[in-house]
C-alpha cells in the first residue's frame, strides 16, 4: 500500500509541473502580444515595451515560466524596473485590470465556489444514488422508467437553460427564493444558514438536475450488474433480509463507481462552476474567470486554470485511493 | 458487437475465403433483414467483447463467385448494422426523425426565412413594433408571441426575427458542433490507434498527452483560449465576416475533445492488433500506414461512430455555453448561445419568456434527440455496453 501511494503521489506531483508548464505556454505563447493585452487600450509601441519589460518578457521563456513558479516557494518583487511591487506568497502574478495579486482575487471567491458546491454535491448525491438505486430494485416497471426517463430529459438540459427556467419560475413568476446576491459567501454570516440555504438553493438544484442524471444511470447499472453476482446470491441463499443484501452486500460493491464520479465532480467543481454562477451571479472561481477572459487578464484566467486543474488531479488519486479502500475486490500491490 | 465497414480492399489478401474464422457462420436468417438479401452472415455476440471481423462485401462476392461451394457470408456495412438495430426501437427512430429535421431545418434556414419574408438581422425599432413606455424595448404583445407575420415573434430589444435567427443560429450551431466533433475524432481516432498498434514508447508519450488533455479542466481552458485563438485569426485568410468565431470555436472544441475518444480507441486497437489479420498484414509486408489506416481503422469505426455521436451533443452544448458566456459566437451572429446570452442580458426572458423558450426549446429538443441516438447506436454498435 505504501508502495503504491508513493508511486502515486510522485505521478501526481510530475503530471501538477508538467500541467502548469503546459498552462503556462498556452496562455503565454498563445496570445498574439500578452504585452499589448497588459497595457489595454490606448497603447503606445513604447508603452507596449515597457510592459513587456515589466511582464518579464523580454527574458527566455523557461526563464519566465520558473520565475512564475516561484512565486509558489516565497514572496517576490514584481512589475517594471523602479516600479517594482512587492507580489506576497503564494504569488501568481498580478491582474492585468485591477494589479492585485491574483492569489487575493482567487481567495475572495473560493467561499462563494465552496458555498455553491457544497450543496450541490450533497443535494445530487442524494437524489442520484437514491433515484439509481430505486430503478434498480424496481427494474422494469413503471418507476424504473419514468426514473430513467427522466435522466434522459435531465442530461440534456444545459445550465444555461435549467438555471434561467429556475430563476424565471421560482423567483420571477413564483417569488418563493429571493434573487441571489453576493453578499452571501458563507452560512456563518450575516445571513445565517437559513438565509445562505435560501439564497445558493437555486444553484444547487440547477447543478443538482444536470449531474445527478449521470449518478442516477451509474447507480442503476451498477447495482443492477451486482445484484447478478455470485456473492449476492450466496447472501440471499444464506436467508439474509433484502435490506441487509441490498445495503450491506450490494451497495458496498455497486456504490464504487459513483465514488470515483464523486471524487472526479468535486476535484472539477472546485475549479469554478462556470455556467452556474454566471447565471446566479455568485462571484466565485468560475464568474471570475469568465470576466477575466472576457477583459484578456491573462494572469487571473491563467491562475484559475492551473488552480482548477491542480484539483482536477488531485481529486484523480485521491480516487484511486479511496477505492482501494472501499472497494474489498481492489487488491493493490 | 461490432462489425467494421466494408471497403478494405486489403482483406482481399489478408483474409482468405478459405479460412473462416470461427465466429463467422452462416445462422438462421434475421427476420428484421429484408428477404431479398439471401448472402448474409450473422454472427453470435463475442462473448469476450472482442470485435469480430469480417471481409468486405465486394472481397466475399468475388470470392463467392469464383467459389460457389465455399461458405458465403458478407458483411454488412457498419452504418447498415446500426441501422437495422436501430430500427428496432421506437425511441430511437423518433430521435433519429428530429435530427435529420433539425439538420434540414439547418441547411433550408435562407428557404424559410425567404418564404417567412424575414432575415436575422434587420432590426424593427420604433413605436410599430416595440413598446417604449412601460417597459421600453419589450415588443408590442402582437409582436411578442408566434404570428402569421412573425412565426416566432420578434427579439425585445431590437425587433429582430426571433424565427429567422433561430434558423441560422441552427446552422452555426450545428457547424460548429459538428465540424468540431469532426476534428476530435480524426485526431483522437488516428492517434488512439498509433498508441494501441505502435505501443512502447509511442504508445507511452501519446497516452501521457491524453492524460494531460483529460486533466485539464475543460470548460475553463476552452473559455479562456478562446478570445486569444479569436486574437490570433483575426488578419488571416479566415477573417471574413462571422466565420472567426465559428472558426475558433471550432478548433478549441475539436482540438480539446479528443482525449476521451483516443482513450477508448487505443483499447480496442491493443487487442485487435493480435488478430491475426493484422498479423497476415505485417507478414504481407503491408507499411503500418497501411495497416492502421486499412486494418486497424475500420476495425474501431463502431466504437468511434458511438463516441462521435454522443460528442455531438457535448459540442452543441460547449458551443451554447461558450456563446452563452459571451466569448463564443456574439450578436449579431445568431446562435441559440448567442440567443440564451442576449435573453439573459437585460433580464428580458423575465418580461418576454417566449424569447428564452425559442432558443432553449431549440437546443434541448436537439440536444435530447442527439443523446437518445447516441444511447441507440451505443447499444446498437458497443459490444461492452450493456444496458439492460
Amino acid at each position: 500500500m505504501t508502495g503504491f501511494l508513493m508511486r502515486r503521489f510522485v505521478a501526481m506531483i510530475v503530471l501538477l509541473f508538467v500541467i502548469s508548464f503546459v498552462t503556462f505556454s498556452l496562455f503565454q505563447l498563445g496570445p498574439a502580444d500578452p504585452a499589448a493585452a497588459a497595457c489595454g487600450q490606448e497603447c503606445t509601441p513604447q508603452r507596449i515595451a515597457e510592459a513587456r519589460v515589466a511582464l518579464g518578457m523580454d527574458k527566455p521563456f523557461l526563464t519566465q515560466y520558473l520565475t512564475y513558479m516561484s512565486g509558489l516557494l516565497g514572496s517576490h518583487m514584481v512589475g517594471a524596473p523602479g516600479a517594482e511591487t512587492l507580489c506576497s506568497w503564494p504569488c501568481l502574478g498580478k491582474s492585468f485590470q485591477t494589479n492585485e495579486d491574483v492569489t487575493t482575487i482567487i481567495e475572495r471567491a473560493l467561499p462563494y465556489t465552496l458555498s455553491m458546491a457544497s450543496g450541490a454535491i450533497v443535494l445530487w448525491t442524494v437524489a442520484g444514488v437514491g433515484l439509481g438505486l430505486l430503478a434498480a430494485l424496481r427494474k422494469g416497471r413503471f418507476t424504473d422508467k419514468l426514473i430513467v426517463g427522466a435522466a434522459s430529459v435531465g442530461v440534456s438540459l444545459p445550465i444555461p437553460v435549467t438555471g434561467l427556467l429556475l430563476l424565471l419560475l421560482f423567483v420571477s413568476t413564483l417569488k418563493l427564493l429571493p434573487f441571489t446576491t453576493n453578499e452571501i459567501a458563507s452560512p456563518f454570516g450575516a445571513a445565517g444558514p437559513g438565509g445562505w440555504f435560501l439564497n445558493y438553493l437555486l444553484p444547487w438544484v440547477a447543478l443538482a438536475v444536470l449531474f445527478s442524471t449521470q449518478y442516477i444511470r451509474v447507480t442503476r447499472s451498477n447495482m443492477l450488474e451486482t445484484f447478478g453476482e455470485d456473492f449476492m446470491r450466496t447472501a440471499r441463499s444464506k436467508g439474509l433480509s433484502r435490506r441487509h443484501i441490498v445495503f450491506k452486500h450490494g451497495a458496498r460493491a455497486g456504490i464504487t463507481p459513483v465514488v470515483t464520479m464523486l471524487g472526479l465532480d468535486i476535484g472539477g467543481l472546485l475549479g469554478g462552476a462556470v455556467l452556474t454562477e454566471q447565471i446566479f451571479s455568485v462571484p466565485g472561481v468560475g464568474f471570475t474567470a469568465v470576466h477575466a477572459a472576457q477583459a484578456g487578464d491573462l494572469p487571473v484566467t491563467m491562475a484559475i486554470t492551473m488552480m482548477a486543474a491542480f484539483f482536477i488531479i488531485v481529486a484523480n488519486v485521491l480516487v484511486d485511493i479511496v477505492y482501494a479502500v472501499i472497494d474489498p475486490r481492489v487488491r493493490v500491490a | 458487437m461490432s462489425q467494421h465497414p466494408s471497403g478494405n480492399r486489403d482483406y482481399w489478401y489478408t483474409v482468405p475465403a478459405t479460412h473462416t474464422p470461427e465466429h463467422r457462420r452462416i445462422d438462421v436468417p434475421d427476420p428484421h433483414e429484408s428477404p431479398s438479401r439471401t448472402r448474409r452472415a450473422s454472427t453470435p455476440e463475442p462473448s469476450d467483447g472482442q470485435v469480430a471481423t469480417f471481409s468486405s462485401p465486394e472481397s466475399a462476392a468475388a470470392t463467392a463467385e469464383r467459389r460457389p461451394t465455399a461458405e458465403i457470408a458478407t458483411a454488412r456495412s457498419l452504418l447498415g448494422t446500426a441501422w437495422l438495430r436501430i430500427r428496432r426501437s421506437r425511441i430511437a427512430v423518433a430521435a433519429l426523425i428530429v435530427v435529420a429535421l433539425m439538420v434540414l431545418f439547418a441547411i433550408l434556414a435562407p428557404v424559410l426565412a425567404a418564404i417567412e419574408g424575414s432575415d436575422p438581422f434587420t432590426a424593427r425599432t420604433g413605436p410599430d413594433f416595440l413598446d417604449d413606455f412601460y417597459t421600453p424595448g419589450l415588443p408590442l404583445s402582437y409582436y411578442r408571441f408566434p404570428s402569421g407575420e412573425h412565426w416566432l415573434g420578434l427579439e425585445p430589444g431590437l425587433g429582430r426575427d426571433i424565427f429567422a435567427r433561430m434558423a441560422y443560429g441552427a446552422r452555426i450551431s450545428l457547424t460548429i458542433a459538428l465540424l468540431s466533433t469532426a476534428v476530435s475524432v480524426v485526431l483522437g481516432t488516428v492517434l488512439g490507434a498509433a498508441a494501441g498498434y505502435f505501443g512502447g514508447k509511442v504508445d507511452m508519450a501519446i497516452s501521457r498527452v491524453m492524460d494531460l488533455f483529460l486533466a485539464f479542466p475543460h470548460l475553463l481552458l476552452v473559455l479562456s483560449l478562446t478570445p486569444i485563438m479569436q486574437s490570433r485569426l483575426r488578419g488571416t485568410a479566415l477573417d471574413s465576416g462571422s466565420l472567426v468565431p465559428i472558426a475558433s470555436l471550432v478548433i478549441i472544441l475539436g482540438f480539446f475533445g479528443w482525449a476521451y475518444l483516443a482513450r477508448v480507441v487505443r483499447g480496442q486497437v491493443l487487442s485487435i492488433r493480435q488478430q491475426e489479420f493484422v498479423e497476415a498484414a505485417q507478414a504481407y509486408g503491408a507499411s503500418h500506414r497501411s495497416i492502421i489506416f486499412r486494418q486497424i481503422i475500420p476495425n474501431v469505426m463502431g466504437v468511434v461512430l458511438v463516441y462521435a455521436t454522443m460528442m455531438i451533443p457535448t459540442n452543441i452544448t460547449a458551443e451554447a455555453a461558450l456563446s452563452f458566456l459571451g466569448v463564443g459566437v456574439k450578436d449579431p451572429t445568431p446562435s441559440w448561445g448567442q440567443m440564451l446570452n442576449a435573453a439573459q442580458s437585460g433580464n428580458w426572458y423575465l418580461s418576454d419568456p417566449w424569447f428564452l423558450a425559442v432558443p432553449a426549446g431549440a437546443l434541448v429538443i436537439t440536444v435530447l434527440a442527439f443523446n437518445l441516438l447516441g444511447d441507440a447506436v451505443r447499444d446498437a454498435l458497443d459490444p461492452k455496453s450493456s444496458r439492460s
